[in-house]
């Protein structure tokens, strides 16, 4: 392992100068009041710009990545992230915009703004987009502030959200944010919406159904239209989790299946790189009836170009400071006119065709969850190899010794020891051969020495980590040793 | 390999959808060449620096931000990997974080952080959930002097609440303290203050904790970690929260995101707090290693009794704050602050010694500050933008009580002649 940065600092060196000062200078004292000024300086390593460079290549050498493993992780849609998206968002012309210029000097990135709207919107066939919401879980919360405005207009907020027990963790979560009760229904035995459990739940205190489709078992929900009306029956509004978006684009359209309101996930389906962790963007698209609550700002485009229209009596105001992560947005753009409209629907068939590829090719060895055609993911489960005491924990982490990066495990939280593999439309067949290869030596294993897996992996940088003394012992911080590092005194060098 | 599924066309496999009669109406592709092309098309109907010169902050700065960061950013091994829940194959980004939460509880002396949230706004208003829901109380006490943004997003969050957001006027730019001593009540979950305040101006942030505690209340500052060089800490002022927008710290401004928000606490609050943490641990044989952890607090475990609905955040641009510390340095990072604050002195006193400029407040300012001028700010900026300098932003939108006044900003990056420039275009407009 690499030792931390604060244990590489030297004291005095520096990896950034600044110009010289050109002003005159003045003492802080005299212009800023005793109490306001910091006495001990920050405890920041001290580095010089290589000693930098090499501490972080070094330790970015430690993560699997899309760029250098196959990366199957189910409902996160691993995709390749392509190089122009990122050449195009460093343009300066773009990257050094400050968020408040006058309009008449972004008029480019405002175009940007409008076309990505109608573009989403004519995909996923809403009326209109918002690109505020900053991820996924955001445009949820979006998306259910939008319900309820709409439910208090017409003159009763109403008080529950009701979700499938397969949903997001996110989902109930923005629900209690947006001030909703959560009622969960149980999911049939093919994980799809129990239609009289759904019924049952549904009445007039309804705000909202969230529904995940294709569901998080990767299969698409038969009945969404008749869902759609008994939602539609009580005055309540269906609310589509586009986490999974990437098995529909071109093929079906949300609008069409009778969804009000739903999110994108940019960083899933369309292209933007996940970085560890965010940023992402979750715009939110909505049925004509909800436009008047989209947040502001919204980007008009008028006869004397694109502006932008800062107020709107009904909208729910502003999720977050500026626009939106334009940046990411921006990727998103590129990338949809790369593929444009052949392009969008010829990957979601790929995607579907690599995903059910996978589930024929891996049920031999894997107890698939549930045996029919799935969309762009498919989930097995570690039944075959629980005899031998071997859990799909220990599946995934041998998978880190033969270079692969794990499917996501143990959600949907309805199936039992579930691994969700996604494989996108970017991997070659060769690539699912050699990971189906894999995937057969790895069960072979777990027949034969069922040991090696429970501790495995044997070739990460690091091994299995003791959790739970993470969790009893919180240690979330470096901090400065008192007897090496003396506070240094605030002075200006 | 349809075959090798077993069926005979794609059709099949998706006989359940109701598949679209119609083509999408969207363009059809473009090569890569043609997209660039478009991208820079596009990027020409923009004007950035350097064809502008300008003169804009109100929450998202123009800093100098070294080469090598974009350069670590754009290794796909950070790029392009998820959120670091196998962390065997994941000490690349579980690191970095950890060494950014402890530079952010460095910068801000708060006892424990998180590995980043959204933006400054919406960090804000989960600070903010974070005491209603511990304290169980309706009212908040916020400053009229808060960034108009911060106090919009506020308001969404807490609307459907029942919460009375009740605003704190300033006096001379700064909190109005009697008001605070009168209002700050055993009602009210949590006080916030922004420092330096949307104005620019330094608040008198060592008078609010006594106050806050004798109420029972929670103290959330909002700063901006760059003023932080130079300016007191929250920690040693006693906040209980503090959080940030961290884009100062070498982000570029990326017409507004992606940002970085960030979110430090007291340790009582650790349990309590939204987003990621990253812990420190140890392996099987006994390695150092780090691992998410005291995820009991998150949505994915929790569901509706989660501390928040946050999942994805945004890791790469904590990492970019992270590698901009690093370069920047210890003393770097408090001769950065003073160049803003003695730049922005400077620009201060030569504008406001032209005829028709004046200073609505006699206040401490760090890099910002607000000016009243004879003609109104928009035709101001229209005229300045005409000789390529972007005025500061008007302000009258949400203070239509100061008349004529904009904001401005004056960062590191910004040299005596092109100060000198603005006051010398200033007065032949004005």
């Amino acid at each position: 392992m690499e030792k931390l940065i604060f244990e590489k600092s030297q004291p005095g060196r520096k990896g950034y100068q600044l110009p010289a000062l050109d002003v005159p200078s003045i003492d802080p004292a005299t212009v800023l009041p005793k109490t306001s000024l910091r006495t001990r300086l920050a405890e920041l390593p001290e580095m010089s710009e290589l000693d930098v460079v090499r501490h972080y290549t070094r330790l970015s050498q430690l993560n699997f990545s899309i760029d250098t493993n196959f990366y199957p992780l189910g409902s996160c849609t691993m995709k390749y992230n392509p190089k122009v998206n990122e050449q195009i968002a460093n343009f300066t012309g773009f990257k050094l915009l400050h968020p408040l210029q006058p309009t008449s000097t972004v008029q480019g990135f405002l175009q940007v703004y409008y076309e990505l709207e109608r573009l989403l919107s004519e995909m996923c066939g809403m009326a209109e987009f918002t690109l505020q919401p900053s991820a996924g879980a955001h445009g949820e919360l979006t998306g259910l502030l939008i319900a309820r405005a709409y439910h208090k207009y017409k003159g009763n907020p109403r008080k529950t959200v009701i979700l499938p027990d397969s949903a997001h963790g996110t989902n109930p979560a923005s629900a209690m944010i947006a001030g909703y009760n959560v009622v969960t229904v149980k999911s049939d035995a093919r994980g799809g919406v129990d239609l009289s459990a759904l019924k049952a739940a549904l009445n007039q205190d309804t705000a909202v159904f969230m529904l995940t489709n294709p569901s998080t078992l990767g299969l698409f929900e038969k009945h969404v239209k008749e869902i759609a009306k008994m939602v539609r029956d009580v005055g309540a509004l269906l609310y589509l989790d586009g986490a999974n978006m990437n098995a529909l684009v071109g093929l079906v359209r949300p609008g069409d299946m009778g969804f009000d309101i739903m999110h994108l996930n940019l960083h899933k389906t369309f292209s933007t790189p996940h970085g560890g962790g965010g940023p992402a963007a979750g715009p939110v698209g909505v049925s004509q009836a909800l436009t008047p609550f989209l947040p502001v700002p919204r980007v008009r485009k008028t006869e004397q170009g694109y502006s932008l229209e800062e107020t709107s009596p009904l909208s729910i105001g502003k999720m977050r400071a500026f626009n939106g992560n334009s940046l990411i947005l921006l990727r998103a753009y590129t990338y949809i006119r790369c593929l444009g409209r052949e392009g969008v629907r010829k990957n979601t068939e790929i995607a579907i065709l690599n995903a059910n590829y996978l589930r024929v090719k891996l049920q031999d060895a894997y107890q698939v969850a549930i045996d029919e055609p799935c969309m762009h993911e498919c989930i097995f489960t570690a039944a075959k190899q629980k005899p031998k005491g071997v859990r799909t924990l220990d599946i995934a982490k041998r998978m880190l010794d033969y270079g692969y990066h794990p499917p996501t495990i143990y959600f949907p939280l309805i199936v039992e020891e579930a691994m969700m593999i996604e494989p996108t439309e970017t991997e070659s067949k060769q690539t699912l051969d050699q990971f189906i290869e894999t995937m057969h030596v790895i069960a072979k294993e777990a027949e034969m020495d069922p040991e090696k897996l429970k501790h495995a992996p044997y070739t990460t940088p690091v091994r299995r980590l003791d959790e739970v003394k993470a969790a009893r012992e919180p240690n979330l911080r470096w901090k400065p040793s008192t007897t090496a590092n003396k506070p240094s005194k605030a002075g200006v060098s | 390999m349809l075959a090798a599924i077993g069926v005979a066309d794609f059709k099949e496999l998706v006989k359940d959808l109701p598949l679209s009669q119609k083509d999408l109406n969207i363009p059809s592709g473009l090569s890569e060449g043609e997209v660039v092309r478009l991208g820079l098309e596009l990027g020409s109907k923009n004007q950035a620096a350097p064809r502008l010169l300008s003169f804009l902050g109100a929450g998202a700065y123009d800093h100098f931000s070294p080469a090598a960061i974009s350069a670590l950013m754009s290794r796909g091994e950070f790029l392009t990997s998820y959120t670091p829940y196998q962390p065997e194959v994941s000490q690349g980004t579980l690191q970095t974080l950890y060494e950014f939460q402890s530079m952010i509880c460095e910068l801000m002396a708060m006892d424990v952080t998180n590995a980043g949230m959204y933006e400054g706004a919406s960090s804000l208003a989960e600070a903010v959930l974070l005491a209603l829901r511990e304290t169980g109380r309706k009212k908040v006490l916020i400053p009229q002097s808060l960034h108009p943004d911060y106090k919009a997003v506020l308001s969404t969050y807490t609307l459907e609440s029942g919460t009375q957001l009740i605003e704190i006027p300033y006096k001379n730019g700064q909190l109005d303290m009697a008001f605070v001593a009168k209002n700050l009540t055993s009602e009210v979950a949590a006080v916030v203050v922004q420092n330096p305040n949307f104005f620019g101006i330094v608040e008198p942030t060592e008078k609010i904790a006594p106050l806050a505690q004798a109420a029972g209340s929670l103290f959330i500052a909002s700063v901006n970690p760059i003023s932080l060089g130079l300016l007191t800490p929250p920690g040693e002022y006693g906040a209980d929260i503090a959080v940030a927008e961290g884009q100062s710290l070498g982000i570029p401004p990326g017409f507004g995101g992606p940002f970085l928000g960030l979110f430090a606490c007291k340790t009582k609050w650790l349990r309590k707090m939204p987003g990621r943490l990253v812990g420190q641990t140890v392996d099987v044989d006994g390695k150092r290693a780090f691992v998410l952890t005291l995820q009991a607090r998150e949505q994915h475990i929790r569901r509706e009794k989660a501390t928040s609905n946050v999942c994805t955040t945004t890791a790469l641009i904590g990492s970019c704050a992270t590698f901009y510390r690093s370069l920047i340095g210890k003393q770097g990072l408090r001769d950065v602050s003073y160049q803003n604050l003695t730049k922005a002195r400077y620009a201060f006193d030569q504008l406001t010694q032209i005829p028709g400029v004046r200073a609505p407040f006699n206040a401490p300012i760090f890099n910002e500050f607000v000016l009243q001028t004879k003609t109104s700010p928009d035709v101001l900026q229209q005229n300045l933008l005409k000789r390529g300098i972007v005025a500061g932003l008007p302000i009258k939108k949400w203070y239509p009580e100061l008349e004529n006044a904009s904001l401005w900003c004056v960062t590191e990056t910004k040299t005596k002649a092109d100060i000198d420039l603005l006051a010398k275009t200033l007065k032949e407009i004005l």
